[in-house]
């Protein structure tokens, strides 16, 4: 597989730091665009703003460099007026779930025909490692120097719980559960969610060295404590604790918003 | 016939975050002052677990061309 053929090369070596996290999803990304087998022309690829809103300036797709929080407003414009375009959306999880919260949740509860790519390092990498709503009860960041006292978000139950048609949650580290997600995603017709926990060693892992400091460290502490939906089914929520649960959490036959929309063009058109 | 691979790092992208070093499971890679190099590309089977897991994009990995037997006439 050839990803130099997909990169604005002119613009490498990205300026994300070493070890960070997400350089290996966006090589998923690209695998699952060329397993597809995807034109590059017929691709839209979105960001918000923040380390992982640096996306699209690396890739040969159309791209588009939006407000922080906003890549969904912009994509749902895009996805209307191009409905043959795919739309790949990338967000970190301050974007999608903090300033970004509700173009989330109604971006799912309309089930429209978007692809999110959640990048959830459990904090605001670019701005100093402020705490996210995904950062984890007593986790120390900029902002909790005494530990977080709030409960975070599972950004993976929540699109479902607000209605999207396709969820799944992985890691940096489990590659191949990466590739099947995003294929899965991708094809999928309505709004589709692939939550993957990164690393940003450079803000989290600094400050919270107990669940790995260096990039390394963290990918090794994802491969030790992910379990899967199937076997957290069989335990108690006393040994979930710590775990982070991946799996695919729903992937369900529901009309899409283009769906819905067109049918209301045709009433409209009648 | 056993595969043979080639495997290249490109110094001028990698970090030196040391992932491949850690995770390659033949023990392919080394750093060499600043950067990883692959000291051992005879042991690669050739699963791309480096090549995934590089953030940098850093890492080739390509199969190499069988060596052609000499033939003596
Ligand atoms: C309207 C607005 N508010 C605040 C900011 C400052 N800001 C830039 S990035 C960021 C947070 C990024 O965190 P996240 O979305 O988790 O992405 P990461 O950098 O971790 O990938 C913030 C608050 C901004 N750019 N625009
Ligand atoms: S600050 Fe964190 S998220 Fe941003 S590039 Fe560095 S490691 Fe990655
Ligand atoms: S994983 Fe990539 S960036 Fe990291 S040390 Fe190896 S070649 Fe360099
Ligand atoms: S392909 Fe596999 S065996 Fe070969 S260098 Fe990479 S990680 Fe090691």
């Amino acid at each position: 597989m050839d990803y130099l053929q997909y990169l604005r090369k002119d613009k490498m070596p990205h300026i994300w730091c070493d070890g960070c996290g997400n350089g290996i999803i966006l090589k998923a990304i690209i695998r699952a665009v060329d397993k597809l087998g995807w034109k590059k022309d017929d691709i839209a690829l979105v960001s918000g703003i923040g380390c992982s809103g640096r996306t699209p300036g690396y890739v040969d797709f159309n791209t588009l460099h939006t407000t922080h929080g906003r890549a969904l407003s912009f994509s749902t414009g895009i996805k209307l007026a191009k409905p043959n375009m795919h739309l790949i959306v990338v967000s970190g999880d301050g974007d999608a779930t903090a300033i970004g919260g509700n173009h989330f949740i109604h971006a799912a509860r309309r089930n429209i025909d978007l692809n999110l790519i959640v990048f959830n390092n459990y904090i605001y990498g670019m701005t100093g490692g402020q705490a996210s709503p995904t950062t984890p009860t007593g986790k120390f960041a900029s902002t909790t120097p005494y530990g977080n006292p709030d409960s975070p978000f599972h950004i993976s139950e929540l699109a479902k719980a607000a209605g999207a048609s396709y969820v799944a949650r992985t890691t940096t580290y489990h590659t191949a559960k990466m590739d099947r997600y995003m294929q899965q995603a991708f094809q999928n017709k309505g709004f589709s969610v692939v939550e993957i926990l990164t690393m940003c060693p450079t803000s989290y892992g600094r400050a919270n060295k107990e669940t790995g400091e260096t990039g390394v460290e963290m990918l090794s502490f994802q491969k030790e404590n992910s379990i899967s939906l199937e076997k957290a089914k069989e335990m108690d929520e006393e040994e979930i604790k710590g775990k982070f649960v991946t799996g695919v959490y729903i992937d369900r036959d529901k009309p899409s918003y283009l769906e819905n929309y067109q049918e209301i063009k045709d009433k409209a058109n009648n | 016939m056993k595969k043979s691979f080639k495997v290249t790092v490109n110094q001028d992208w990698c970090k030196s975050c040391e992932i491949c070093v850690e995770f390659c499971p033949k023990d392919v890679f080394e750093m060499v002052g600043f950067y990883s190099q692959a000291v051992r590309p005879q042991d690669c089977i050739g699963c791309r677990l480096c090549e995934k897991l590089c953030p940098d994009f850093a890492i080739n990995v390509r199969e190499s061309e069988p060596e052609q037997k000499e033939v003596k006439t």
